[in-house]
């Protein structure tokens, strides 16, 4: 796997919040999450919220739909800034940087979005390639043997010339996993990785999340509701309900909880502490018309 | 009244806020400009054929027949006072000091501006700005700055054309179809025109390529990224920027009188 050139760590003055940023860090924590609150409107998503992210491992946020999960993954690479709390990543308040320091920290993500965001005036090579063109004077050859390789990992290399319009939803998705891991990030996070795959792609894209993560030492966050999947690659998993953390633990442990509402998720129960129908006036009565 | 007042005090605060956001949406397109001009031309050029390139044929179909137009007016009203001879000068002086610039920019409105607000606006709606955002790319630089250009630059050639194919339409209708002496045509039209004509043309041509190019841009990036959202920012599109340039047209012009 490449790795592309980082800057010198050793020339790095630590009053610079960029430098703080590419500072390595040894601390077991990579990102942590404190007292967290973040509210749309009057709707509350998250209320003093902790968690915190190990290094190295992979990290699954689970949770109801509209729980907040993709919120969450916004505030963790500062798409959004909480309204109380604060977000650590290797130690840095990334509240705190400037968009200097923001877009090196961001050189260390790699993000594949629920919907797969690919770059719709670029085929497929280029939309893998840009980062690489954006951020490395590599090649145009050396870029061509990285951006096949990632799509060889992914299962597409005969789709490189294929423009994202020609792509199955399945097929984009793995296209933007090529993407989000072409810089060899040290955080790739994951929203929804297994939604649309056929269960081969699914089966493949679910070693190559476990074997990217052991082999490359990164950090991998994995939102996702499918719980089967997400126990066979995940070392500890947050189920989060109502603004906070419900219950962590490793996918083991989180089957075997007695919790009613862990229980009720990670069994797919219809009944429990979380309602299947939004919040409604009766449901004879509104038939009726007698809800006014 | 209360809430009357209450009202407009809100929707003038808007106002200011929005007219605020606008002017530093402005500079920051202004402060990325040299780095792209000189690190990243290949973007520019790729949207000044965008922008211009594929206006080409609506800007020159439109330019013969308003060139027709005027020669056809023209000749009818001069005639009138044994002017005729004239009409080369009037079709001159209208499309180069207010036609050419006006309508190539609500053309461009038209053809490229809601082409740019819709792009920009899906870009928005599908996350890919995001995906920009988080792979440390400003959206700003890499997709806004190269639009906004390819138009500012596209402008002024368009109306340049537009000008160009309205008097060859302005020609074969008054020469070629009503007998206007062909040296009378020219003549005239030499006589009239003078340097400042030109300038007050190409000015305006400059002003209407940058607003016309920067509405488009920041409508698109203020999407509200829905498909409804979408729509309406392309709708505000056409319909902020002709008024703008229709108030622009008129500032400079009774300024340059």
């Amino acid at each position: 796997m490449l790795r592309h050139p980082k800057p010198d760590r050793t020339l790095a003055a630590p009053c610079n919040s960029v430098a703080a940023l590419i500072v390595s860090k040894t601390s077991e924590n990579l990102i942590e999450i404190k007292d967290l609150m973040y509210s749309r409107g009057s709707r509350v998503i998250f209320r003093h919220l902790d968690l915190t992210i190990k290094r190295g491992e992979i990290t699954a946020l689970m949770g109801p739909s509209g729980t907040g999960k993709t919120t969450l993954l916004r505030l963790i690479t500062r798409q959004l800034v909480p309204q109380q709390g604060a977000v650590f990543v290797d130690g840095v308040d990334i509240a705190t940087l400037n968009q200097r320091g923001l877009y090196a920290l961001r050189q260390r993500f790699g993000m594949l979005f629920q919907n797969g965001a690919l770059l719709t005036d670029l085929n497929v090579f280029e939309n893998v390639a840009f980062p690489l063109r954006e951020h490395t004077k590599l090649t145009n050859r050396l870029i061509r043997h990285v951006v096949l390789t990632k799509l060889h990992a992914v299962g597409l290399r005969g789709a490189a010339d294929m423009l994202p319009s020609e792509l199955s939803g399945g097929m984009a998705r793995r296209v933007a996993l090529a993407r989000a891991m072409v810089m060899d990030p040290e955080i790739l996070i994951y929203d929804e990785p297994f939604v649309g795959l056929d269960p081969i792609s699914m089966g493949v894209i679910v070693r190559l999340v476990r074997r990217m993560n052991d082999a490359l030492g990164i950090t991998s966050i994995v939102v996702s509701h499918d719980v089967a999947e997400v126990s066979t690659v995940a070392d500890k998993s947050y189920l989060i309900s109502d603004g906070k953390v419900a219950a962590s633990g490793s996918p083991d442990e989180l089957s075997v909880a007695k919790s009613k509402l862990v229980r009720q998720f990670m069994h797919g129960m219809a009944d429990g502490p979380v309602a299947f129908h939004f919040d409604a006036p009766d449901y004879a009565e509104q038939l009726l018309g007698r809800d006014n | 009244m209360p809430t009357l007042f209450k009202d407009i005090y809100e929707d003038t605060l808007e106002f200011v806020r929005t007219f605020g956001a606008f002017q530093l949406f402005f500079l920051r397109l202004v402060r990325h400009t040299p780095r792209m001009v000189v690190r990243r031309p290949g973007l520019i050029i790729k949207q000044i054929y965008n922008t211009g390139t594929l206006s080409l044929v609506i800007i020159m179909v439109c330019g013969l027949f308003v060139g027709g137009v005027l020669g056809l007016q023209g000749y009818s009203n001069l005639s009138r006072f044994n002017a005729e001879d004239s009409v080369g000068a009037v079709v001159a002086l209208a499309l180069l000091k207010e036609l050419g610039p006006v309508i190539t920019a609500l053309l461009f409105a038209g053809r490229a501006g809601t082409a740019l607000s819709s792009e920009i606006g899906l870009m928005k709606a599908t996350d890919q700005l995001s995906a920009m955002e988080m792979m440390a790319v400003n959206p700003v630089r890499r997709v806004l700055v190269p639009r906004f250009l390819g138009g500012v630059v596209a402008m002024p050639l368009l109306v340049a054309i537009f000008t160009c194919i309205g008097l060859f339409g302005a020609h074969i209708v008054a020469v070629d179809l009503l007998g206007v002496d062909v040296g009378a045509f020219w003549q005239q039209m030499q006589l009239s025109v003078s340097a400042d004509d030109v300038r007050e043309g190409v000015l305006k041509s400059f002003v209407f390529g940058i607003v016309a190019s920067l509405l488009a841009v920041w409508e698109g990036y203020n999407t509200i990224p829905t498909a409804e959202g979408v729509g309406r920012a392309t709708t505000r599109t056409v319909v902020i920027t002709a008024i703008c340039v229709l108030i622009l047209d008129f500032m400079i012009t009774a300024v340059m009188l």
